[in-house]
């Protein structure tokens, strides 16, 4: 297909081949669509296909731009993460509880893509409402990672991060409430982007929790994270926690150099948690951003540790508010035969929901019941704030903190089942961004033995532009984002 | 504080939640090391700060007292598993 290799392309290199008419919407969403048949048998990226809606709406970009009325990103296909609700084609969140709910509206998110020209190819597997950081909590099976298929993709974004590395499509969205996009763009190798808290509207996207939950761009580029951030973005009377403030021009921003830039280095990111081969290559990304005139400075955040029991009360706390909608009366999974009302809400759920979310559903309602409320939910909300007072303390002394994204490469399928700990460890260093509500990017920062390992940057608030353009820098300076996995049998 | 079956099986009705009683000693265990986890919140001297709930600590905004919302009661009852007439179907709650 002319000289586009899809197992590679970029949305910025798609557009450009579509502006000059050397591929139609409708070519390119088809060779997706049959990437998808070839490849999601072994990836398991991928848990809804909308065929007919694809190819409609690619129809559709081809007659748009034929009229000269296209949007930034018309006739390039995309996949949603199953956490967005998208009208008329089945919205799970990768539970049997909403194994076959069909939202009767879009996602904000989901809304502003379409008006930008976006082709949606389907949805993708994650875990089971977000719960997890291996994808390994779906309902549908695990996802597996492209580049080693015995290993996890990490989560809960996996299947959108599986599927931009396996070229099933250009891009795809995410959610990150404690490093959900972050962790697998790492372990995937691609690009991740965790705004700030508020940037895009939550409206329409299943609430895991509220004061946490983020939407954001899995690319392969920067370029491209910059060009879906700036479609996804803006207030929204729909969220009343979406932020007013002004949208910039995220393309922009990329332009311009990064010399005197103070990036600081929480020493507590490169402790002996961190595995020595992904510090070794963290370092010489540093480097890389060194020679481009940053500077490097140590930081403190000295509550990194107590950010995973700060995160684990608050965001398991608010999930049980927010799943206690799932009551087997309005919508999502019933029981057969209930012989009362409470028999319906308690069989339903427990059926509906699977083990980790029937578990953290436990903690958070232990969390925030009478006679525990302040030992731990509120004083959760106290180690938040001075979290939060930590990275604000940073950022007195340097623009932008820099560290790796997860501890380790992607580790093998059931390798941490057994031990909630140990999985929630993955999040050390994303989770407090979270509970910052900071922006936090995940780009490429080298193989570990054929296993990509990414380089998180974390900007102040609403300071997306700053980490853009470093990472931007970085991936002009190497070529870590451009490798990609060999599939079997892989070709465009 | 170590916890036990019967504190879990609590937490579970007030969660709605029916743990069969073959699991209950694994989710037990697990829920066992997750507040061992959170414990070292203690750690942390928290005297006198202000808990926080968002992370940009944002009033909550209001809109405008004005109806805005046409009836859509047929969209949104579509995904329920038990409806008639309108109203959604329950067990018996009242003999």
């Amino acid at each position: 297909m002319n000289s586009l290799d899809l197992s590679s392309a970029t949305a910025a290199q798609l557009i450009s081949a579509l502006q000059a008419g050397t591929i139609s919407s409708l070519e390119l969403t088809q060779a997706y669509l049959q990437r998808i048949e070839k490849f999601n048998p072994a990836v398991n990226a991928v848990v809804t296909i909308d065929h007919e809606g694809a190819l409609a709406s690619a129809a559709a970009a081809d007659q748009a731009r034929a009229k000269g009325a296209e949007g930034p990103l018309t006739g390039v296909p995309l996949l949603h993460k199953d956490i967005f609700c998208t009208a008329g084609v089945r919205t799970t969140c990768a539970s049997k509880m909403l194994a076959n709910f069909e939202p009767p509206y879009n996602a904000t998110v989901v809304e502003k893509l379409n008006a930008a020209g976006v082709v949606t190819l389907g949805k993708t597997n994650m875990d089971e409402f977000a719960m997890g950081s291996s994808n390994e909590t779906s309902y549908f099976g695990p996802s597996f990672n492209p580049w080693d298929l015995k290993r996890v993709p990490g989560g809960s974004s996996g299947g959108s991060a599986a599927a931009v590395a396996a070229g099933l499509a250009p891009l795809s969205t995410g959610t990150d409430t404690g490093g959900s996009i972050r962790q697998p763009a790492s372990l995937c190798g691609i690009t991740g982007f965790k705004p700030t808290y508020g940037r895009i509207s939550r409206f329409g996207i299943i609430a895991f929790a509220s004061s946490l939950d983020q939407a954001g761009p899995m690319t392969r580029t920067v370029e491209d994270a910059a060009l879906m951030l700036s479609a996804m973005c803006g207030l929204d009377a729909n969220d009343s926690t979406s932020a007013d403030v002004p949208v910039p021009n995220f393309q922009t921003a990329l332009n311009g150099d990064i010399k005197g830039l103070r990036i600081g280095l929480p020493k507590e990111y490169f402790s002996d948690m961190l595995n020595a081969d992904v510090a070794t290559s963290i370092h010489a990304a540093l480097k890389e951003l060194e020679a481009e005139g940053a500077i490097l400075v140590d930081v403190d955040l000295p509550h990194t540790r107590q950010g995973i029991a700060t995160y684990y009360v608050i965001a398991p706390a608010e999930a049980s508010a927010n799943l206690a909608r799932y009551d087997g009366v309005r919508f999502g999974h019933r029981c057969d035969n209930p012989t009362d009302l409470m028999d319906l809400y308690a069989r339903s759920r427990s059926e509906g929901f699977g083990g980790e979310v029937q578990r953290r559903i436990l903690v958070g309602t232990y969390a925030l019941s009478a006679g525990f409320y302040d030992a731990y939910f509120k004083k959760a909300q106290q180690v938040r704030r001075i979290i939060s007072e930590d990275f604000k303390k940073a950022f007195e002394v340097c623009d932008l903190i820099a560290g790796p994204s997860a501890p380790n490469v992607a580790f093998p399928v059931g390798a941490k089942n057994d031990d909630p700990i140990a999985m929630y460890m993955e999040d050390v260093y994303t989770l407090s961004v979270n509970l910052a509500g900071l922006p936090g990017l995940s780009v490429p920062a080298g193989l570990i033995n054929d296993l990509p390992i990414g380089l998180q940057l974390i900007g102040r608030p609403f300071d997306e532009e700053t980490v853009l353009r470093a990472g931007h820098r970085l991936q002009l300076r190497t070529d870590h984002h451009l490798k990609t996995p060999q599939l079997g049998a892989d070709q465009s | 504080m170590p916890v036990t079956t019967e504190d879990v099986a609590q937490v579970a009705l007030l969660a709605r939640l029916s743990i069969p009683e073959e699991t209950m000693e694994d989710v037990t265990g697990r829920f066992t090391r997750v507040l061992e986890l959170v414990a070292e919140l203690q750690q942390v001297d928290t005297d006198g700060v202000v808990p926080m709930s968002n992370p940009h600590d944002m009033e909550q905004r209001l809109r405008a007292d004005a109806v805005t919302e046409e009836n859509r009661r047929d969209k949104l009852q579509k995904p329920a598993p038990s409806v008639e007439d309108g109203y959604f179907l329950v067990p018996r709650v009242i003999d």
